[in-house]
């Protein structure tokens, strides 16, 4: 390495020409690259538009999965653990209660099972032609958005037909708060993303372990249960984890039932920038000559 | 003079031979454990011997290569198997960083290592277009103005809103050629893409190369097929085992890199090693060229008669083995290819030959070259059924023409070959 910097300083010295572009054996690893990622935002729309299209093409009920998938979800959860386990809802009607759950912690869970298999799935594009590499997790981030947008929708549509019903839901002004809970998610799936991604390519046991995972954290989620019909010592866990403040902030803004901590909340953002940061430093790492090892 | 756009500045490339990790996340961790405690490594076997990092695990792919591209200039990179350019290739297009060393580009560079890259079967000629045009790095705009010239230069217009995975391959490769032929960088590196597609998609291709040199770009361009880097590159470079080994005017280039790797001049000698195992039963062991009086030359007079022979065991029996020549121009143009058991009667003879040394002996009759450097291959394969073992270029050899009909005129005669042909003048 000492060699290297040796020529590093000869180049320096002799060459005042104004290049565009230097390729050398390391890159700055905190560096995003952001004015790259930005030149690549046609490329990160195609992408999505790919992933769009390609999925539902050849199926009977196309992007009706999308809304398919929840509901199912919702349901099965609904008779298992409303009706048979007979967990508590804090008073919600347990459908709406596990909805809101499902829907915004399968936002977290899609964006990071996808991302973790950014460098295996696309090994072979990758290893023909350089784009900005952040353009794939950018671009699994757009495509889950509108997943999410889509379902959520639909959410709300199940809302208004229990309001018309006669339940009591209590939204309120802490909707407001939707997009910093979205970003959190976002930035959580990134970061965990990116760094199994690009460990991945060394180590593929981690693609099992993270595809469940992701189901295994669900129940250390309030996602089934709310986090007040927990004992203290369980409440402190779970607040582990930096999913738990978003989901139960999201619950109460549209429901009514949950909390909106600022403490937790700041907590997860916290962990969403330390994810990001270690994201980065290894997704540049591993960018660099993942071509030799995967 | 023309300013340097590419300043390659000794790079090195190393591999790792050999499995990369232990391959598992907890026994990685085990042997980092006892590493950091001073412990031999868990993992290895009693009487294993730790290698640590030593250098004879390390494959170096390219060592200290330095070159420069100016502008304008159509550079060729040639070299065997192995020799480095597809290495070189990949750090251009920075696919692969490079261990060590570093290269500098002046302008927006593009490289096509593959033609198609990011295709999705389930998508339509149109929506691949757009998609693969902007993994290259071109922008939507760019597309859009393009997109007729593109289309009609792929030739599939019926069935651009066809999903690409109902294209016959020939309609796919043009599709994705016509997207990559579009690309406008200031540099471009290209690998060997252009041999794909039918004869005439090809000739296309090639003219729409020429096309792109000629505006004034830079090229940088890796092929095997030595009539396109003459055609096209006025200077090439010859890698050999990952350093620059020359530099040189295209013709000088490609005929250093046809002659390279002969044992001695007129004779091929294959080492153990060079031998691939999915050769067997078939071992080679030389190529010779051999004058009329049985002696290895390099140079062979057109008016004397001249043999090839090849050597060579066959370690079990073979049934249907034929031992084929190839007889290629430097240029890289076939002027012909014949076999041992291309007479009928030897054919029969020889369906089956037992295992044993044997020699296959060719005789090429007098008054048949022109002059200029030719390129003898070797195949050994038994017919639709396997191809034992093949070198395309195994020995070069040069013929002299003095003698030869017409060398009362010096000008330099064209084509491959050079009879003595029965004219007759009458006066009428």
């Amino acid at each position: 390495m000492l060699n290297t910097e040796t020529v590093d300083l000869e180049i320096e010295q002799t060459d005042p020409d104004d290049w565009d572009m230097v390729i050398g054996p390391k890159r700055n690893l905190l560096d995003l690259r952001l004015r790259e990622l930005w030149h690549s935002r046609d490329l990160i729309m195609l992408f999505v538009r790919r992933d769009f299209v390609s999925v539902y093409k050849q199926t009977i009920l196309g992007p009706l999965w999308y809304l398919i998938q929840p509901l199912l979800t919702t349901i099965v959860f609904t008779v298992i653990f409303g009706n048979i386990a007979k967990l508590p809802t804090d008073g919600l009607p347990s459908f709406m209660f596990y909805m809101s759950g499902t829907v915004i912690f399968t936002y977290f869970a899609s964006s990071l099972s996808k991302i973790s298999d950014t460098f295996v799935a696309n090994a072979n594009m990758f290893g023909k032609v350089y784009f900005s590499r952040l353009a794939v997790p950018v671009s699994i981030l757009i495509s889950s958005l509108i997943a999410f947008a889509i379902q959520f929708g639909f959410f709300l549509l199940f809302m208004v037909y229990f309001y018309l019903r006669g339940t009591q839901l209590h939204p309120n002004w802490w909707i407001l708060l939707t997009p910093v809970l979205l970003f959190i998610m976002a930035g959580l799936g990134l970061g965990f993303g990116i760094i199994v991604s690009a460990l991945t390519t060394k180590y593929r046991d981690l693609r099992f372990l993270v595809q469940f995972g992701v189901q295994l954290l669900m129940y250390a989620t309030p996602v089934i249960y709310p986090l007040s019909s927990m004992s203290p010592k369980y409440q402190a866990l779970i607040r582990l984890n930096p999913l738990t403040s978003v989901i139960e902030a999201f619950r109460f803004a549209y429901l009514g039932s949950g909390s909106v901590d600022f403490v937790q909340l700041g907590y997860s953002f916290a962990i969403m920038l330390v994810a990001i940061m270690i994201g980065v430093v290894v997704f540049n790492r591993v960018e660099a000559t993942f071509m030799d090892t995967v | 003079m023309s300013r340097n756009v590419i300043r390659v500045e000794n790079i090195s490339k190393t591999y790792r031979l050999g499995q990369i990790s232990a391959g598992t996340l907890t026994d990685d961790i085990k042997v980092w454990w006892a590493k950091a405690q001073g412990k031999p490594n868990p993992l290895l076997k009693i009487g294993q011997e730790d290698h640590g990092n030593r250098d004879e695990e390390f494959l170096w792919a390219l060592r200290d290569v330095s070159f420069n591209v100016e502008q304008g200039s159509v550079l060729g990179i040639i070299g065997r198997n192995g020799a480095g350019k597809s290495t070189v290739l990949k750090i251009l297009s920075r696919v692969t960083a490079p261990t060590s060393g570093y290269v500098k580009v002046k302008g927006r560079i593009a490289s096509l290592l593959e033609v198609g890259t990011g295709f999705h079967p389930d998508l339509t000629g149109r929506e691949n277009i757009y998609l693969n045009g902007a993994i290259l790095g071109m922008k939507r705009v760019e597309i859009d103005r393009k997109f007729d010239e593109i289309l009609a230069f792929s030739e599939v217009e019926q069935f651009i809103d066809t999903p690409v995975k109902r294209y016959s391959s020939g309609m796919y490769v043009r599709l994705a050629f016509a997207v990559a032929a579009h690309l406008e960088p200031e540099i471009l590196v290209v690998d060997e893409v252009l041999a794909v597609g039918d004869a005439e998609f090809q000739r296309k291709s090639l003219g729409k190369m020429g096309d792109v040199a000629q505006q004034g770009r830079t090229v940088l361009f890796v092929s095997h097929n030595m009539s396109s880097i003459l055609r096209l590159t006025k200077e090439a470079i010859v890698l050999e085992k990952g350093r620059v080994v020359m530099r040189a005017p295209s013709p000088e280039a490609v005929d250093y890199y046809l002659s390279a790797g002969n044992a001695r001049a007129g004779e091929r000698i294959w080492e153990k090693d060079e031998v691939p195992l999915a050769a067997t039963p078939f071992r080679p062991v030389a190529l010779r060229l051999l004058d009329q009086k049985g002696r290895v030359v390099e140079v062979v007079r057109s008016v004397e008669p001249f043999t090839v022979e090849m050597e060579y065991y066959l370690d079990a029996p073979l049934t249907g083995l034929r031992i084929g020549l190839y007889l290629n121009s430097a240029r890289g143009d076939q002027v012909l290819t014949t076999f041992d058991t291309d007479d009928g009667a030897r054919f029969e003879k020889y369906v089956s030959r037992p295992a044993g040394h044997y020699v296959s002996r060719c005789e090429f009759p007098r008054d048949l070259l022109n002059d200029g450097r030719y390129v003898l291959g070797i195949n050994a394969s038994s017919y639709r059924i396997r191809r034992y073992f093949m070198d395309e270029q195994a020995l070069a050899f040069n013929v002299d023409t003095s003698g030869a009909p017409g060398m009362q005129w010096s000008e330099p005669r064209p084509g491959a070959l050079r009879p003595r042909l029965e004219w007759k003048i009458e006066n009428k």
